[in-house]
C-alpha cells in the first residue's frame, strides 16, 4: 500500500485513541478529586503536567481551575492534543485515506468529531463532565468495534492497530503516572482508605477495576502497577498493547518473533521481550516514575522508527 | 467557572426559603427552617440552582440507574420482575463528629452481640446469671442446636451486620434493629455515591466526604482474614440462592467488585472433607463462603432436608474447621426483635459499659404485664413480629383499621413470644424532591459493619426514605427509596 495512506491510517487511529484517553485523564482526575475537600483545586495542575502540555497551558490560561483545564484539554484548538484537535486530525487523516475505510468507519468518526465540535461553546463538558466524557469514551468504543468488524484485517488495518496500540500503551503509562503526581491530602494518608480508594479510582478510569480484582484481589499500589504494566490479557495493560502491536508489525513485514530485519522490529521486539520477562520488583527497584519515563523514551523510539521505515521512504541515491 | 450572583438567575425555584419541617426533626433544617450548621453550603447551592436544574439532574440520575441495571426483584410479582429502586438526589448529611459517636456506639454493640452469640452456643452464662430468661432461647427460631459448642474461625460470628438507626423527634439517634443474617443494601450505598458523582459533581466540590467505595476492599480483607486455610491467597466465594432472589443484583455486584466467583449451591460439592467448586480445570478448594442464603438452607444433611440451595455435607466441613461461613450459622439468634430488647443488658453484662446508642423502648409481649399494656394500647404502638425482616408483618397501630387491630390482638395472644411492640416514632426527615419543590420525607439509616481483624463501618450507610408523604415505611419492598449519605469532615467546612 502507499506509504502516504499507511501513514494516514496509522495516525488516524492514533489520534482517535489519544482523544479517548484524554477523556479518561479527565475522568480519573474528577473521580480522584471529588469529595476530598478543598485540596481538590490543586489537583488539576498535575493533570496538565502529566499530559505534557504544561507550558502551553500557562501561556493561555492564568489559573489552573477545573473548568480551565477541561476546556484546554477538550476544546482548545491551540492545544494540538486537545480532544477536538485530535479528532480534527483523525478526520483529516481519514479524509485522505477514505477509499481504504468502510463507510461505517468514516461515518462514526465524522459523528464523533461533530459531536465534540458542536459542544465546544456549550457548558455540558464542564457542568456534566461524567456524562460528556462518558459519551466520548463510548464513541471511541463504537469506532473501535466498527473498525474491527467492518474493515479487512489486512495491511491497512494492521497499520491502524499499530498506531492505536502504541498510543494506548503510552497513555496507560501516563495515567499510572497521574497517581505519582497527585497529592494526597496529607503525607500520613499513604496507605489509608483515601490512598487505597485513589488506586481504585485509577483502575476504574482505565475500566480496569473489575478485571484487576479477578487477577489480584485486594488493592495494593504494587499490584496495581503490576496489572497496568505487565498483565498479559487486559487490553489496556502496556504489555498487552506492546505484544499486540508487535503482532501487527510482523503481519505487515512478514517477519517472525525472536529476530529482526529492520529498526521497528528491533525496537518493538526488544520492548516486547523486556515486558515478557519483567518482574514488578524490577520496576519498583528502579522506581515506578523513572521506569515509566524510560518506557516512554523506548516507545517513542519504536514509533519514530515506524514512521521512518514505512512512511518517510527516501529514495536511495545512486551515488 | 465564574460564580454568578444567584439572585439574578432565579428566585428560589425549589421554594427552599419556605421549606416547612412540619414539626419533625429535619436533618437539613432547624425548626425555624434555617440550614443546620455545616450544611449551609448545600442549601446555598440548591437555592442557587436555575429553574428546572435539579429536576433535570434527577432525571439524569434515574436514567443512569436504569442503564446501570441497579434493580431489585419484588416478591409477589411475576418471577424476574426487576425494578429500579427510586433514588433521590438530595443527600443526607451527617457531620463527622456525630458520626464518630455513632461509630463508637455501633462498635460497642457489635462486640457485645458477638460475645452474646458465642456465649449462647457455649456456657450460656448470660442465662445462668439470670440476665436473659431461658425461654427466650428455647423459643428462638434462629437458635441452631446443631452447632452448639462450636467455635467459628477467629471466634467471629457476626461478620457482616446492617444495624438500622433512626433519629426520633427528640433529635436522638436510636438503634431500631440489628440485621445479622444477610443484611442487604450495601451495593446501593456504593452505587448511589457513583450516580451522585456522575450526575451532580458540583455538590461535592470543595467538600471532604468520607469515601464509601472502599467497602468491597474491606469486605474482601475481612473474608480473607477469617479463612481457616494457611494460604496467602484463600479462595473466597459468594453463595447466592440464584437469580430470583430479591437481592441477586447485590450478590453479583459484591462478587464482581471483589473479583471472586459468584456460586450457586449446585456449583459446590464436598469431597475429601473439603468444599470444592466445579471449574473448567477440575475441582478447586473453597476456603471462605460469603453465603447469602439462610441457615436453614445451607445443608440438606444437617438442616432443612428439602433445601436445593445449599451444599450436601457443608456443615460437617464447617464443624471440622475447614471452611469459613460468613455470617456464621446460628448468628440469626441475635437477629430477633425480642433478643434486641436485651442488648442494653448484654452490653453491661459482657463489656461492663453503658450503652452508647440507645435502643427504642420495647415491650415484650411474652411478659404478662407488658403484654397487657400492649393489648390495651395497641392503637398507639407499632407491633413487630420478632423473626421477620424486610418490614413484613409490621402493624402500625395509629394507622390500622379496627379489624386489623383485633386481628393482631389475637395473633399476639396466640404466640406472645413472637411479638414486640414499640412506640410510634417520629422519624426524622430529609428534604426530598417532590414534583417541583422540596418536601420533608422520613428516613432511617443502615450502616454496614464488618467484623474481621478490626471493625470497619462504611461511613454513613444506606439512607432509606419513605417517598410517600407522611409514610414511615422505608423498605424497598414497600415504596421506599434511597439517598446518598455523606459523612462530612468538618475541617474544610469554612473553605
Amino acid at each position: 500500500m502507499l506509504s502516504r495512506v499507511a501513514d494516514s491510517i496509522f495516525w488516524m487511529r492514533r489520534y482517535i485513541e489519544r482523544a479517548e484517553n484524554v477523556a479518561r485523564f479527565i475522568d480519573v482526575t474528577l473521580n480522584l478529586t471529588l469529595g476530598i475537600g478543598a485540596g481538590h483545586y490543586q489537583q488539576w495542575e498535575p493533570l496538565v503536567y502529566t499530559t505534557g502540555d504544561n507550558e502551553l497551558f500557562h501561556e493561555h490560561y492564568d489559573q489552573v481551575t477545573q473548568a480551565n483545564v477541561i476546556r484546554f484539554l477538550t476544546f482548545d484548538e491551540r492545544n494540538p492534543n486537545s480532544i477536538l484537535s485530535c479528532l480534527k486530525m483523525a478526520r483529516e487523516n481519514a479524509r485522505v485515506s477514505r477509499e481504504m475505510l468502510s463507510s461505517q468507519m468514516w461515518e462514526e468518526l465524522n459523528k464523533f468529531y461533530l459531536f465534540v465540535r458542536d459542544n465546544r461553546h456549550d457548558s455540558t463538558a464542564v457542568d456534566s463532565p461524567f456524562e460528556f466524557f462518558g459519551r466520548i469514551r463510548q464513541a471511541g468504543y463504537l469506532l473501535e468495534g466498527v473498525t474491527y468488524s467492518t474493515m479487512s484485517h489486512g495491511e491497512a488495518w494492521n497499520f491502524g492497530r499499530l498506531g492505536a496500540l502504541l498510543e494506548r500503551a503510552d497513555k496507560t503509562s501516563r495515567i499510572l503516572d497521574v497517581k505519582y503526581y497527585l497529592l494526597l491530602p496529607d503525607v500520613s494518608d499513604v496507605g489509608t482508605p483515601i490512598d487505597i480508594s485513589q488506586w481504585g479510582m485509577l483502575l476504574k478510569s482505565t475500566s480496569a477495576l473489575e478485571m484487576y480484582r479477578r487477577r489480584h484481589g485486594r488493592l495494593s499500589p504494587k499490584q496495581v502497577a503490576a496489572f497496568m504494566l505487565l498483565d498479559r490479557d487486559f487490553p489496556r495493560a502496556i504489555r498487552f498493547c506492546v505484544s499486540r502491536a508487535e503482532q501487527s508489525l510482523l503481519a505487515i513485514t512478514g517477519g517472525t518473533t525472536g529476530n529482526f530485519s529492520n529498526k521497528p522490529e528491533q525496537y518493538l521486539g526488544r520492548l516486547r521481550a523486556e515486558f515478557d520477562f519483567l518482574h514488578i520488583d524490577d520496576v519498583m527497584d528502579l522506581g515506578l516514575h523513572e521506569f515509566i519515563d524510560n518506557f516512554q523514551v523506548k516507545l517513542n523510539l519504536a514509533g519514530d522508527a515506524i514512521c521512518e521505515t514505512f512512511f518517510e521512504v527516501i529514495p536511495v541515491s545512486a551515488s | 467557572m465564574e460564580q454568578v450572583n444567584s439572585n439574578f438567575l432565579n428566585n428560589d425555584p425549589l421554594n427552599i426559603s419556605k421549606y416547612d419541617t412540619r414539626g419533625f426533626f429535619d436533618e437539613m433544617f432547624s425548626e425555624a427552617g434555617v440550614a443546620r450548621p455545616g450544611v449551609e453550603f448545600l442549601v446555598d447551592k440548591l437555592t442557587a440552582l436555575p429553574v428546572g436544574e435539579l429536576q433535570r439532574r434527577q432525571r439524569a440520575a434515574d436514567h443512569e440507574l436504569l442503564n446501570m441495571g441497579i434493580t431489585f426483584n419484588v416478591y409477589g410479582h411475576s418471577a424476574g420482575t426487576e425494578k429500579v429502586w427510586p433514588f433521590d438526589l438530595i443527600p443526607r448529611v451527617i457531620q463527622e463528629e456525630e458520626w464518630l459517636h455513632v461509630e463508637r456506639g455501633l462498635k460497642q454493640r457489635i462486640r457485645a452481640l458477638n460475645m452474646f452469640i458465642d456465649d449462647l452456643y457455649h456456657d450460656q452464662k448470660i442465662i445462668k446469671d439470670g440476665v436473659l430468661p431461658e425461654y427466650m432461647i428455647q423459643s428462638s427460631k434462629g437458635f441452631l442446636k446443631q452447632i452448639q459448642g462450636m467455635k467459628p474461625p477467629r471466634g467471629i460470628w457476626c461478620h457482616i451486620t446492617g444495624t438500622d438507626l433512626v433519629r426520633a423527634g427528640d433529635g436522638q439517634i436510636y438503634v431500631l434493629e440489628d440485621n445479622l443474617r444477610c443484611p442487604s443494601g450495601v451495593s446501593y450505598v456504593i452505587e448511589n455515591r457513583e450516580v451522585m458523582k456522575r450526575t451532580f459533581p458540583q455538590l461535592f466540590e470543595g467538600r471532604n466526604i468520607l469515601p464509601v467505595e472502599t467497602y468491597p476492599e474491606q469486605l474482601l480483607k475481612m473474608l480473607q482474614f477469617v479463612s481457616p486455610s494457611s494460604s496467602n491467597e484463600p479462595t473466597v466465594v459468594v453463595l447466592t440462592p440464584g437469580v430470583h432472589n430479591s437481592a441477586y443484583f447485590e450478590h453479583c455486584f459484591l462478587a464482581q467488585q471483589m473479583g471472586v466467583e459468584l456460586v450457586q449451591g449446585s456449583d459446590l460439592l464436598v469431597k475429601d472433607s473439603y468444599v470444592h467448586m466445579r471449574t473448567t480445570r477440575g475441582l478447586k478448594r473453597v476456603d471462605v463462603i460469603y453465603r447469602r442464603i439462610d441457615d436453614d438452607f445451607l445443608d440438606p444433611d444437617c438442616l432443612r432436608p428439602d433445601s436445593t440451595l445449599g451444599v450436601k455435607g457443608l456443615m460437617q466441613v464447617y464443624r471440622a474447621g475447614k471452611v469459613a461461613l460468613v455470617n456464621a450459622p446460628g448468628t440469626g439468634v441475635a437477629d430477633d426483635k425480642a433478643i434486641y430488647a436485651y442488648v442494653p443488658k448484654m452490653i453491661k453484662y459482657y463489656l461492663g459499659e453503658d450503652m452508647i446508642l440507645p435502643n427504642v423502648p420495647t415491650y415484650m409481649c411474652a411478659d404478662d404485664s407488658e403484654r397487657s399494656y400492649v393489648l390495651e394500647n395497641i392503637d398507639k404502638l407499632v407491633i413487630k413480629p420478632a423473626n421477620e425482616s424486610g418490614g413484613y408483618g409490621i402493624l402500625l397501630g395509629p394507622k390500622a383499621t379496627k379489624e386489623q387491630l383485633a386481628n393482631y390482638k389475637e395473633l399476639i395472644k396466640s404466640n406472645p413470644r413472637n411479638y414486640v411492640a414499640q412506640p410510634m416514632l417520629d422519624l426524622s426527615t430529609v428534604p426530598t424532591l417532590c414534583g417541583d419543590s422540596l418536601e420533608g420525607r422520613h428516613v432511617d439509616l443502615r450502616p454496614y459493619i464488618l467484623f474481621g481483624e478490626d471493625i470497619y463501618i462504611v461511613p454513613g450507610g444506606l439512607t432509606r426514605v419513605a417517598l410517600v408523604k407522611d409514610s414511615l415505611i422505608v423498605n424497598s419492598s414497600q415504596g421506599g427509596g434511597s439517598k446518598d449519605t455523606w459523612v462530612l469532615r468538618n475541617e474544610s467546612s469554612g473553605v
